[in-house]
């Protein structure tokens, strides 16, 4: 069975550590911070200008001047921080975020990744993701593995505008979890009851295989 | 040297059709409410801003959108605005889009007398066309001009008769680095102190940046996307 939206969340989940600073993006990315390992304090950084992200407001709680950068209410931590966009991505920028998680519409075997526009449709504008991933020490993409019409998201090369070159360094998708190597994509784990055929037929770019691929575990 | 002035309407005083003003907040979130307004009322246009996002349709940057007072936007992000698209679209209005860091950073050194920089975002990408392309430590960085305004317009929670400022929370975002950034600065503040009142220790724009302050009124602080439990 391919993996739901919050099974993806899950299994990024899993590769927290104890410490981590860490901005997710909007969508899946931003179901990674109900599944936090217990026992490890994992700081969510919100590029708006707050490190601590609490969880969303009790009702009658909202207040306007307490956002995340998707534009949500959302609460402040113990031990939280306020601050500029400048400062924010001096964060961001100086290599103090230890993990970004963001989607993507594309990923090339080379790491390069497309998620801001797609020509002929509105152009909203690129925000801090190509900050986020110009400078992350480490990048995962949560994103399926094949687009509504069946096509690969994993490609040889990305057909939409690019976010960041050379970049991206893990991708779990709805099929497996995936390494971004010099030789290309490196299939590490299989969603419980997919194939490795089904991961290579979904699969446009190089896909290494070696040996046998383990299922994920949760 | 007095900077209090009595309104939006005296604050704005000196801004002309043709000008170039930042505008703080990040989304809804920190606008100047009072300045947009009284923008909006007055009959300014050709107007290039900079500003993170345009507001919604009927709110914020929004509304001067809809009147045609603006000529072109510098900004990193502008979804959720059909008039701006429209504008967009039809080519009334000119947009440079930014990735947020970067908007940050060029609003930032503009204040601090840097004219460029270098950063790695955007680097193979298009916003990398035109920009001198150099390598720093193993990696590919482009030069980024500096942003200055002619006038800035930012929003702090507290502020005080020497033009000091203190935030809300997330409202701080863009209103910090564009203080700095105009060569006139208007703060609109939802309480005004005098000075001496608001402690040294907390204060996030120095009243060196500031130039006019007025505090404003009937807050709506709208919400873009309330999310709750």
């Amino acid at each position: 069975m391919a993996l739901n939206k919050n099974q993806i969340a899950q299994r990024i989940a899993k590769e927290l550590q104890d410490g981590y600073y860490v901005n997710l993006g909007i969508g899946i990315p931003t179901l990674v911070a109900n599944y936090i390992p217990e026992g490890i304090s994992v700081t969510l950084q919100s590029e708006n200008g707050l490190l601590g992200i609490g969880p969303f407001p009790e009702k009658g709680k909202s207040d306007a001047d307490l956002i995340n950068a998707g534009k949500q209410t959302v609460t402040a931590l113990p031990g939280a921080s306020f601050f500029d966009s400048a400062t924010s991505f001096a964060m961001i920028r100086g290599g103090h975020v230890d993990l970004t998680v963001l989607g993507a519409f594309e990923v090339s075997e080379k790491g390069d990744i497309a998620s801001w526009k797609i020509p002929g449709k509105m152009v909203k504008g690129p925000g801090g993701a190509m900050d986020l991933v110009a400078s992350a020490k480490n990048i995962i993409v949560a994103m399926m593995h094949t687009n509504p019409e069946g096509e690969s998201k994993l490609l040889k090369s990305c057909t939409l505008p690019l976010t960041g070159v050379n970049c991206v360094k893990n991708i779990v998708t709805d099929l497996a979890f995936l390494k971004v190597t010099k030789e290309g994509f490196k299939l590490l784990e299989r969603a419980p009851g997919v194939s490795v055929e089904e991961i290579i037929k979904a699969t446009e770019g190089k896909l290494i295989v070696e040996g046998e691929i383990p299922e994920m575990e949760f | 040297m007095n900077k209090v002035v009595k309104n939006a309407e005296e604050a704005i005083t000196g801004i002309k059709s043709g000008m170039t003003l930042m505008l703080g907040g990040f989304g809804l979130c920190g606008i100047p409410e009072n300045s947009l307004k009284a923008l909006a009322k007055s009959k300014i246009n050709n107007l290039t801003c900079i500003s993170n996002n345009a507001g919604v349709d009927d709110f914020g940057l929004g509304v001067l959108l809809r009147y045609k007072q603006i000529r072109k936007m510098i900004s990193s992000y502008v979804g959720e605005n059909k008039e701006f698209e429209r504008q967009f679209l039809s080519g009334e209005l000119e947009v440079e889009l930014n990735p947020q860091g970067t908007l940050a950073e060029r609003i930032r050194a503009g204040g601090a007398g840097i004219p460029a920089f270098f950063v790695p975002a955007g680097y193979g990408t298009e916003f990398a066309v035109g920009k001198e392309v150099r390598e720093f430590n193993g990696k590919m960085h482009l030069l980024e001009l500096a942003l200055t305004a002619d006038f800035s317009i930012v929003k702090a929670k507290y502020g005080d008769t020497s033009g000091n400022l203190i935030y809300n929370n997330t409202a701080n975002n863009f209103n910090n680095m564009m203080a700095m950034a105009g060569k006139i600065t208007i703060a609109e503040v939802e309480e005004l102190v005098p000075a001496g009142e608001l402690n040294p220790n907390h204060i996030h724009t120095p009243g060196i940046f500031v130039n006019r302050i007025f505090k404003g009124e009937n807050y709506e602080k709208r919400i873009e996307f309330e999310t709750t439990k």
